[in-house]
């Protein structure tokens, strides 16, 4: 929880800045607000000059009218500075991270040898640096020697240690990581200001954000209204002219009159929010301890039709467990049970540890009941591929089935005519069986299952119906994948997938006209995340996995993909519905404004203020007001995002089109009334 | 309102709806190359034209050539009818000796049948010659329809293909478009009309006696008649067909050899509507989902038939100003009730209510009334059915490439609602396809509100307006959204042949039909070169009836938004200065 000063902070800081952002270079990239801004000025003027000179109205009502405008332009600056305001937030606390250190640069990869006292900023891509426990990592690199616990907290947030060591799939490290334990030597592979630490600064900060294509496309649909808005309120000042002259009643439209018009018409709820939107988004991703590497990417990830996904972790516990006992031969499934239980006592493995719990469910059997003192176990080592115990003259062992036919067979014991038929069935289902002996007899089979994750089938489900497509990667044969999948309820799946599978199955489905989004995090995911459209290396992936990628987990949760698309699915919808929003609340204001706008030269036209608006003064003033608020208020949606469920699309579109079309529709009429209700009450009409 | 007059309105929705399927079919047949049932007939005619021009039927062309080729093919045809009205003194078939037509009338009446606009500012049986008419305005009437259902075809194919630059060949869709679709609808609807009593003859007009000789406006005793005749029922046919809408005769489709009976008077509004709505299947049929078509058709078939019933309404309420002299305005066997000024007691006001509202929302603007006459609410219609920007069925070809960009800024907003990038027909909407859209709906209200403004404080502007007030604003507001719509219908009021009117609203048609086609192509050409992305569930279904409505509602706003301060000083003022 951030407490009550931080956050009084981070408000005072975006009022500042959303002063700052007045500056029209700045502003001249939103054309809708450029165009507020603009209209600002020109009142701002015309209020000069009914003060000191000649003016069209009544210098009360065009400072109203100024002031309001000015509110306009400042509450979406503040909105957007709000937006940003949180990223500076998480980026000033990375940058604590980013200390210019005294690096311990060796000449060769060897420990021992002297090293010189460089700083950090002087390394280069290639040097050799030595970290010990205590120091920090003084740049982006990949160890080439040693074992380290490091925190990552300064990265993560996550204050339990990691481990970090050379070669394998745990070897990439972060500048800026404190050593805890033992000593790395490094290889750097990123120059000063080009880190990991740099680019996570820069995105959440938002000073290389570019717009993505659609946030383009969406500028010039509002600009291109914004153009026809300007061109109506332009003609209606000659419009006026000629029903001045020919009904030869009333004055023509003032300036100040149609510059109000102007700003009420003009989508400035969606032009005032749509920064803030983008850059609450990522945000959104950020909270979810996700860096995006590109805007465009969280775009992406909300039209992804495929996701491919690891199987272990993602889809299953890392680990097997055992869900059954088959006994074959004379033995009964309690002895197996027993016997099973004994030789896995001291087995430490998740599976070892799932088959004592298992024997104790089913049978209620407890550790150490059918046993008695003086076990000896006998540890699983890659000479014998077995692992048991010992007791009593009792041997018991429990293997792979091959190696314990081989067993049985040397202890010139039967083998029993079911065992091969309950390994067949166990492996056809997907699981691995282990074949347990007692004196050289054989018992039964366990059967050890991959335990599909809770909740993950309906998950799938819920992706099916947003209308993504699953597919399971796997090492394993296609007869366990298949399985899997099935119970699962994924899609598809690629079983005994290797690099090159994985990048072709990728490119297949590009081709096909879908985006794909993977997870990956071994060097040998680096092609087919380069490839894949949302790509997302989990954070405690290799240098490579990090560098291919276009989101980076700092929780390394593959699950966090399903939440990814969900989040580029809210950005979207958001800038969808408050469009909706913003145009449908134009038909309300201009039953405010046109009645009260010729309200001289066509009294008959009172016919059309269906508010009851009191004043022509206060339903003009009534609507400006109403058109700043509605940005203030819509600020927290922004920054939320519209929410999404997994629905499919026709609901999705009726229900926003409910809530957002007619719903924009209604508010205005019932929040300008409202306004014009208080401004009469405190006589300001 | 009459009962026989709402089954008059409904019996035209039914028919419309039941030709859609088979014309549609057929039309989808002839711009797929395949062989249809005229071939034994027309395609020999087909092959000697190619021939004859150096056509070769399968080259196809990319969006820039294609849109150049529309273009120059335009442009000569504009050169030529400019010069044929300038030299028709000179040339043959021009009984009546009718000479040049002024230079700015010219420029004006070639723009004007060019760009399928027809907007008329003379008077056709005494300024233009029978060469004139037959060879320069008929032609265009024919071209001009082709040409739109050329792009609008070459649009097609950007949706439809993929990976690819080429959008078909025009010469090839103009040649097929007149052949194969207008060319028969035409003699077939000439005959029509010619069994019924519409005239179709080269002799000169004849001079009849009066039975009871009257006084003109000046005085004088008139006590003959001049009673025109010519090649009407030719042109009659096709400026329907091809939503064109330049009548041979001055009062148009109101004159009795244009339009005789109340069967013709059917006829013809189906023929200015059968076409554009059928287009719609054609699309559908050609993108390969019928239902696409049905979903675009049925917007515009709502749009048509609610404002055909405010129309009907706003002129069968009659006018309230005459209550209070007893005038009866209640309908009755011997009374049309309602407001009956500047309508033919042939058509009465179903009728008419039904013919002004099909022919502004096709871009016909034939007219069987006096629109200038109309309640305001009732002129309302059809200008606000302009207003739209032609889409409801609008021009042949242009209305429903028109209805499709509104359908893509529909598909752009309900897109992000359900949280993709949006996409049609398998066609990712990106910045390049916004930027076409944005300027295609841009450029209407631009020209129209622009000179409009410019025309009502300009002294050679104000001249011209017959009725001061809010119905002299109705008026020029009616003329600019009439040509800068390429609908040509007018509001009888306004002196618009001047060289004022003429020059502005020749340039307003131009912009309207060329500097839409050319965008509507580039969109076409980006469509054609982007991959297709298959359907999910994900992706916004564009026929539901949810659809429909959000396009609905998208075209009325934008309409709306356009329009609405506009109106408000037009006819909303009229109407609620009445009461």
């Amino acid at each position: 929880m951030k407490t009550r000063n931080e956050k009084r902070m981070m408000y005072q800081r975006a009022l500042t800045d959303s002063i700052l952002k007045l500056d029209p270079r700045r502003l001249a990239r939103n054309p809708v607000m450029f165009v507020v801004e603009v209209g600002s000025v020109l009142t701002t003027l015309l209020l000069a000059q009914a003060l000191f000179g000649e003016g069209q109205e009544n210098p009360a009502f065009i400072g109203a009218i100024a002031l309001w405008l000015w509110f306009t332009v400042l509450f979406a600056n503040f909105s957007d500075a709000l937006a940003e305001g949180r990223g500076k937030a998480q980026a000033d606390s990375l940058r604590n991270a980013r200390k210019d250190t005294q690096a311990k640069k060796l000449r060769e990869a060897k420990y021992g040898t002297p090293f010189t006292l460089t700083p950090s900023s002087a390394l280069r891509q290639g040097d050799l640096y030595l970290v010990e426990a205590g120091d920090l990592l003084a740049a982006d690199g990949e160890a080439v020697q040693g074992v380290a616990s490091v925190n990552e907290s300064a990265v993560t947030g996550e204050s339990a240690p990691v481990i970090r060591e050379a070669g394998g799939d745990r070897s990439a490290v972060t500048g800026g990581t404190l050593i805890l334990s033992d000593w790395l030597i490094v290889r750097v592979t990123a120059n000063p200001g080009e880190g990991f630490l740099e680019r996570m600064i820069a995105m959440v900060e938002g000073a290389k954000r570019q717009k993505t294509p659609n946030e383009i496309a969406l500028n010039i649909l509002l600009a291109a209204f914004t153009i026809i808005f300007l061109v109506v309120c332009i003609t209606l000042l000659p419009f006026s002219l000629y029903s001045v002259n020919s009904s030869g009643l009333g004055t023509p439209v003032t300036i100040t009159v149609l510059v109000a018009l102007l700003v009420c018409l003009i989508p400035t709820t969606i032009g005032g929010l749509l920064p803030a939107i983008g850059i609450a988004g990522m945000d959104r991703l950020i909270r979810r301890n996700v860096i995006a590497l590109s805007g465009r990417a969280v775009e992406a990830a909300g039209d992804v039709d495929v996701l491919l996904l690891d199987k272990t972790g993602t889809i299953t516990l890392g680990n097997r467990q055992a869900v059954e006992f088959i006994p074959v031969g004379k033995a009964n499934e309690r002895e197996l049970a027993q016997a099973a239980q004994l030789s896995s006592l001291a087995d430490e493995t998740p599976e070892g540890r799932s088959i004592v719990v298992l024997a104790k469910e089913k049978y209620n059997l407890r550790g150490r009941d059918g046993g008695a003192e003086g076990m000896t176990f006998i540890e699983f080592t890659a000479q014998t591929r077995m692992s048991g115990v010992n007791f009593n003259g009792t041997e018991i062992r429990k293997g792979a089935p091959d190696t314990m036919l081989e067993y049985i067979g040397t202890n010139g014991r039967a083998v029993p005519a079911d065992l091969h038929k309950a390994v067949e069935q166990i492996a056809k289902h997907g699981g691995t069986p282990l074949v347990v002996t007692e004196n050289g007899d054989a018992l039964g089979v366990i059967h050890l299952k991959d335990i599909v994750k809770g909740g993950i089938k309906e998950r799938f489900g819920h992706l099916r119906k947003m209308g993504i497509k699953t597919v399971m990667i796997t090492g394993d044969n296609p007869l366990t994948a298949a399985a899997i999948a099935a119970e699962a309820g994924v899609d598809d799946f690629l079983a005994q997938a290797t690099p090159e599978a994985k990048l072709k199955l990728i490119r297949n489905y590009q081709t096909g006209g879908r985006l794909v989004a993977m997870t990956g995090d071994g060097t040998n995911d680096a092609p087919a995340l380069a490839q894949a459209d949302v790509a997302v290396a989990m954070n405690t992936g290799t240098q490579p996995a990090r560098e291919a990628a276009n989101m980076i987990d700092l929780d390394s949760n593959p699950t966090k993909l399903i939440e990814i698309v969900e989040i580029g699915k809210q950005l979207l919808m958001t800038r969808g519905s408050l469009t909706t929003f913003s145009i449908a609340n134009d038909v309300a204001k201009y039953f405010a404004i046109i009645p009260a706008a010729f309200a001289t030269t066509y009294p008959a036209l009172q016919a059309l203020n269906l508010l009851g608006l009191a004043t022509p003064a206060s339903a003009i003033m009534s609507a400006v007001i109403f058109n700043a608020l509605v940005i203030v208020a819509l600020i927290p949606l922004a920054l939320r995002g519209v929410p999404y469920r997994a629905v499919g699309a026709a609901q999705l579109l009726r229900d926003n089109l409910l809530l957002y079309g007619v719903g924009g529709l209604i508010a205005p009429f019932i929040g300008i009334k409202l306004i014009d209700l208080i401004l009469v009450t405190l006589r300001l009409t | 309102m009459t009962f026989i007059g709402i089954l008059q309105i409904v019996l035209y929705i039914v028919v419309l709806v039941a030709l859609t399927k088979p014309l549609g079919a057929h039309m989808a047949r002839v711009y797929q190359g395949e062989k249809t049932f005229l071939d034994p007939l027309l395609r020999p005619v087909e092959r000697f034209l190619y021939r004859l021009f150096g056509t070769r039927e399968t080259d196809e062309m990319d969006w820039k050539t294609y849109a150049m080729a529309v273009l120059m093919f335009s442009a000569a045809g504009l050169v030529f009818l400019y010069t044929l009205q300038r030299a028709q003194g000179f040339l043959p078939l021009n009984p009546q000796a009718f000479g040049a037509v002024t230079p700015d009338s010219s420029f004006n009446t070639a723009s004007s049948f060019v760009t399928n606009t027809n907007w008329q500012g003379y008077a056709g049986e005494t300024t233009m010659s029978y060469l004139t008419q037959m060879l320069g305005m008929t032609v265009q009437n024919f071209v001009s329809a082709a040409t739109g259902m050329a792009v609008l075809v070459a649009f097609i194919r950007g949706l439809t293909r993929h990976n690819s630059k080429l959008l078909g060949n025009f010469w090839v869709d103009l040649t097929r478009s007149t052949l194969y679709i207008l060319l028969p609808l035409a003699i077939l609807v000439s005959l029509l009309i010619i069994s019924q009593g519409a005239v179709q003859s080269l002799a000169s007009s004849t001079t009849a006696t009066l039975v009871e000789p009257t006084i003109d406006s000046n005085g004088a005793t008139v006590t003959t008649q001049t009673i025109a005749v010519g090649p009407a029922a030719s042109q009659v046919a096709i400026k329907h067909l091809g939503t064109n809408g330049g009548g041979f005769f001055n009062a148009n489709a109101a004159h009795p050899f244009e339009s005789p009976t109340p069967l013709t008077d059917f006829v013809l509004i189906l023929a200015e509507s059968v076409i554009a709505a059928a287009l719609c299947y054609t699309f559908g049929k050609m993108v390969g989902d019928t239902r696409q078509g049905w979903a675009i058709l049925a917007a515009m078939v709502v749009l048509l038939v609610t404002f055909m019933f405010v129309a009907y309404w706003a002129e069968a309420k009659g006018n309230p100003a005459f209550a209070p002299f007893g005038v009866d305005q209640t309908a009755s066997d011997v009374n049309p009730g309602g407001n009956m000024e500047g309508k033919e007691v042939r058509f009465g006001i179903a009728r008419s209510a039904l013919f002004a509202t099909a022919t502004t929302a096709t871009s016909t603007g034939a007219v069987n009334s006096m629109h200038d006459s109309y309640m305001p609410m009732g002129g309302f219609v059809p200008l606000f059915m302009m207003q739209l920007g032609e889409v409801v069925l609008g021009g042949v070809g242009s209305g429903l490439y028109g209805m499709l960009v509104f359908v893509i800024v529909a598909v752009f907003i309900a897109g992000l609602m359900v949280g993709r990038t949006p996409e049609y027909l398998g066609k990712k909407i990106e910045p390049f396809e916004m930027k076409m859209a944005a300027l295609l709906i841009l450029i209407m209200p631009l020209t129209v509100l622009g000179m409009t403004a410019f025309a009502v404080v300009h002294p050679e502007g104000l001249k011209s307006i017959s009725n001061p007030g809010a119905h002299g604003f109705s008026q020029v507001l009616y003329a600019f959204t009439s040509q800068g719509n390429n609908n040509g219908s007018a509001f009888a009021g306004l002196g618009a042949n001047t060289l004022f009117y003429n020059t502005l609203g020749g340039l307003a048609m131009l912009i309207s039909r060329f500097w839409l086609a050319v965008p509507t192509l580039a969109l076409a050409g980006s469509l054609a070169r982007k991959k297709h992305v298959p359907a999910s569930a994900g992706t916004l279904p564009t026929y539901s009836p949810l659809f429909i409505g959000w396009l609905i509602a998208v075209v009325l706003i934008v309409g709306a938004l356009n329009f609405l301060p506009g109106l408000a000083l037009g006819p909303v003022v009229e109407q609620v200065m009445m009461k």
